[in-house]
């Protein structure tokens, strides 16, 4: 226990994550089993002891110290394990070595709620005090140490030199002290099994697009749902629904589980079934309708049927006992439809692919989408395998949160098409100073899409009405209307006079009630910039 | 270096058990008469003599018991301390203080009023003394600071029996128990012989800590030269004077970071996160005080190595001397002031808080 505890005051003290791995690292490499092992799962929460509670602790200290001073000191030290550590009197009788973690680990589990005080007063009176800060955050359970679970996988790869998106997999079907595991990566044994049991594999994620500009023949595009992404998994009779972190959520969502009887690992994103967010019936609810669902540990009859879970699947994994992951997206996306039919269709949709030819063919559609269960557009090479982890150039996503500013409507010209009819191309601009001390308005941009049918409409009407010039196709209005425009970006630009350019600007609002004066200036835009 | 003392010049406690069986039976039921002397907001006033016991503001006569700033204010007309204190005032204000009089260990001086003074150990700093005031048979202690352990860089702390004991309480709160030096040195020592190609920062109160520090590391066989912060070299070079033995000391000034490598440094706690300790080669941040005790303490000073060294009394310390001094009343100065009248009132033993403004929790 002191080694441990001096790798968790380490760990408390030591501000860099490198400086984070290395100790952690070193103290796997140099400590024997089980102990190395149960040091891991208190450091990642992986340790319960349902008989010790917050209260045991307290209940121990009032039968030792005053209770105004144990007030006192708990206020001042701001953390109850810890004053527990510092007020733990010294006993008088010499005691036994310092426990080991394994004994400590063995001792608490054997508790029952009659026999854990007395059996955590025992352990306390064995150790110093860092020793029994150590075990009192291991016994209680509240490390929170800075130490995620992610930080100790990294470490343990590095402490043996494996390769940490094979411990990431290996790790779910592992138990404390994960002796399997060690004895895979210290000693060469072989990997534990994964194959038969209901594991957790690691997610691929995906990069943030931001200026990248990818070949939408090269790249499928999906809509990226906003509900949460989670991985369902059936093997051996075996079904378990995993978060995206990895945690099982199956008590949660029963009727998840017990939807899938195909062996199969499936990617999707869960929801909760609903109508009024403006897409079909039978279509995904709010976010809030499903945070109604999430974290709950049992779940009524009343919540099973009002709000009823399904998942809108992305990707296959593994399937029938073939591992699916080394296949491009295409062969996958390909396996995966021909397996949707064999689904519960209650339970299971599948994600539509959106045709479009180019990005700004995408951005148009991304826009008009008025679902608000969209949060934005997946991105993924067709040829990419399935990988855990976000791998540059493989899945991007595109989100739905632009940036937006007040500009005023300059310019406006036919559309082509079906629009032909319509004034349906908008160039606006920003004042160039303070529009009452004469100011002018420079153009930032042109925007033919974001707005309704209804909308287009109203527009048309304004062009037509507040026309003070006409070049050919093109109308100039007064400068009476102010536009809310929403974009991904802004760059610096030689090519236009205000010396910005905007990546994908649409019309977000129409903003009649505002005067045209206190519409943005270019300097509000500037400050956007990107680069 | 000091007189030696025995207990002949202030009498030693008697009997003193700590039981917390209330004030000795000499003064039970007996009335004390302290008109002579009244705690004011910004120090111990005695009205006989009009003098103040280390006021935060100048005054025309002060007795200080030690040379920490929160203690030893300038400007007062006339000063009275131990020699090491006024030499410290001294080289802090630049000039010896006005009307300097060195009262030495033992020694007492008369005040006004029928007030005698005499200057006992405190065992806080260099130069640092409890001051023991006695009026018509009547004895008050005011400790200042102070510390139990034993200290190579000044005279240890003698307990003092007296009818009222005025002491200072910065570490008043049970979860204060300072370990063993000896572990803490250990423990530096450990994490520099780890670390050879980086060195190890200690933030350290310039008068008083860094010096024991420095001294204990010499106790414990580190020879290697120590390098210094330049805000630390003059207290060094005044305690050397005084006779006490700190090794080879260098400045950190202008030195290449591979001379540093493998090293000691020494600074003051404010230097420890700021743009000086660049100069150091990859340095592990280390602090010496009794607030390292607390880990929310330590981290909010980015402190990777904290080492609980503290001048001042431990709850232990501070609990075990009042039962050991065993006073008729404890007044308390400074510091966590409600735990200890905590438990003063659990061992029945009268007691209350002076309002004292002025005073720092010193890093310590
Ligand atoms: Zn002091
Ligand atoms: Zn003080």
């Amino acid at each position: 226990m002191e080694r441990f505890a001096a790798l968790v005051d380490g760990l408390v003290y030591t501000r860099s994550r490198n400086g984070k791995l290395a100790l952690l690292a070193d103290y796997l490499r140099t400590t024997p089993d089980p102990d190395r092992g149960w040091a891991l799962a208190a450091l990642t929460d992986g340790l319960d002891f349902p008989a010790v509670k917050a209260g045991t602790v307290r209940a121990l200290l009032d039968e030792r110290v005053d209770e105004v001073l144990w007030r006192l000191s708990r206020d001042y030290v701001g953390d109850t394990a810890e004053t527990a550590s510092l007020l733990w009197p010294e006993p008088a009788a010499p005691q036994a070595p310092a426990p080991s973690v394994t004994e400590a680990v063995e001792v608490l589990a054997g508790a029952t709620r009659a026999t854990a005080g007395q059996r955590l007063a025992d352990l306390l009176d064995r150790l110093d005090a860092n020793g029994r800060y150590a075990l009192l955050k291991l016994a209680t359970g509240a490390m929170r140490i800075g130490l995620s679970a992610r930080l100790a996988k990294v470490a343990f790869a590095q402490a043996f030199g494996v390769d940490v998106e094979q411990v990431e997999e290996l790790w779910h079907g592992q138990v404390p002290p994960y002796t399997a595991l060690f004895a895979w990566a210290a000693d060469g044994a072989p990997p534990p099994d994964a194959q038969s049991l209901p594991l957790f594999r690691p997610f691929m994620l995906a990069q943030p697009l931001e200026e990248t500009v990818v070949d939408l023949a090269e790249f499928a595009a999906e809509w990226k749902w906003d509900g949460i992404r989670v991985q369902l998994v059936h093997v051996n009779g075996q079904s378990r629904l995993y978060s995206r972190g990895g945690d099982d959520i199956s008590a949660s969502f029963p009727e998840m589980t017990g939807a899938l009887h195909v062996p199969a690992v499936l990617d999707g994103e869960l929801l909760v079934r609903g109508s009024h967010q403006g897409g079909k019936a039978g279509g995904a609810a709010s976010f809030n309708a499903l945070q109604q669902r999430l974290g709950r540990k049992s779940v009524s009859k009343a919540m099973l049927a009002d709000y009823p879970a399904f998942v809108r699947l992305y990707d296959v994994l593994l399937l029938e006992g073939e591992d699916l992951r080394p296949l491009g997206w295409e062969a996958r996306r390909a396996r995966l439809e021909a397996l949707v039919p064999r689904l519960d269709p209650a339970r299971f949709d599948i994600s539509p692919v959106i045709a479009a030819e180019t990005l700004d063919d995408l951005a148009e559609i991304r826009a008009r989408a008025r679902d608000d269960a969209i949060e934005g557009v997946m991105l993924k090479r067709r040829d990419a395998p399935y990988v855990s982890g976000r791998r540059a150039g493989l899945w991007y996503k595109w989100k739905r949160d632009p940036l937006l500013i007040d500009c005023v409507l300059m310019y406006a010209q036919r559309g082509s098409g079906k629009r032909s009819s319509f004034y349906s191309d908008f160039t606006f601009g920003c004042w160039d100073g303070d529009p009452d001390a004469g100011a002018e308005l420079l153009p930032v941009g042109k925007a033919y899409f974001g707005f309704t049918d209804e909308e287009l409409k109203w527009l048309d009407r304004h062009v037509r009405q507040h026309t003070v010039n006409r070049f050919g196709p093109v109308r100039e209005v007064d400068r009476s209307l102010v536009l809310e425009v929403a974009f991904d970006s802004v760059h610096a630009s030689k090519r236009h006079k205000s010396g910005l350019a905007m990546r994908f600007p649409r019309i977000h609002r129409i903003r009649a009630d505002k005067p045209a004066h206190e519409a943005d200036r270019l300097e509000t835009l500037r400050a956007m910039v990107a680069d | 270096m000091w007189p030696p003392f025995c207990w002949g010049h202030f009498g030693a406690p008697q009997g003193a058990s700590g039981t917390g069986s209330g004030p000795g039976p000499l003064w039970w039921g007996m009335a004390l008469d302290l008109s002579w002397i009244r705690p004011e907001p910004k120090g111990l006033y005695l009205p006989p003599a009009d003098a103040w016991i280390d006021p935060a503001h100048a005054v025309a006569q002060a007795l200080v018991t030690h040379g920490h700033s929160d203690h030893a204010r300038g400007g007062h007309g006339q000063t009275i301390a131990t020699g090491a204190t006024l030499a410290i005032m001294g080289l802090r204000y630049g000039v010896m203080p006005e009307g300097a009089r060195v009262v030495d260990y033992g020694q007492s001086v008369d005040l006004a009023g029928g007030i005698r003074a005499t200057f006992v150990p405190a065992g806080h700093v260099l130069g640092s003394a409890q001051i023991l005031l006695e009026r018509d048979g009547q004895r008050v202690v005011v400790t200042g600071d102070y510390k139990r352990r034993p200290d190579p860089t000044c005279a240890p702390f003698q307990p003092v029996r007296c009818d009222v004991f005025i002491t200072e309480a910065t570490f008043g709160l049970p979860v204060f128990r300072h370990p063993p030096i000896a572990e803490e040195i250990a423990r530096l020592l450990a994490t520099l012989a780890a670390h050879p190609e980086r060195c190890v920062l200690v933030g350290a109160y310039a008068l008083g800590k860094a010096q024991r520090l420095i001294a204990e590391l010499r106790r414990a066989g580190h020879h290697a030269p120590i390098f210094l912060h330049g805000a630390m070299e003059r207290m060094c070079g005044l305690y050397r004077e005084w006779g006490i033995d700190l090794g080879e000391l260098r400045p950190a000034a202008g030195v290449a970071k591979g001379e540093i490598a493998g090293h000691i440094v020494v600074c003051p706690p404010s230097a420890l996160n700021d743009r000086w300790s660049r100069r150091l080669p990859d340095p592990i941040t280390a602090m010496a005080s009794g607030w390292m005790r607390v880990r929310q303490r330590a981290r909010q000073r980015n402190v990777e190595l904290p080492l609980v060294i503290s001048d001042h009394a431990d709850w232990d310390e501070l609990t075990a001397t009042i039962a050991e001094v065993d006073p008729a009343e404890t007044w308390i100065t400074h510091g966590r002031e409600e735990a200890l009248l905590r438990w003063c009132a659990l061992h029945q033993r009268p007691a209350r808080a002076l309002a004292m403004v002025g005073y720092e929790d010193e890093d310590d």
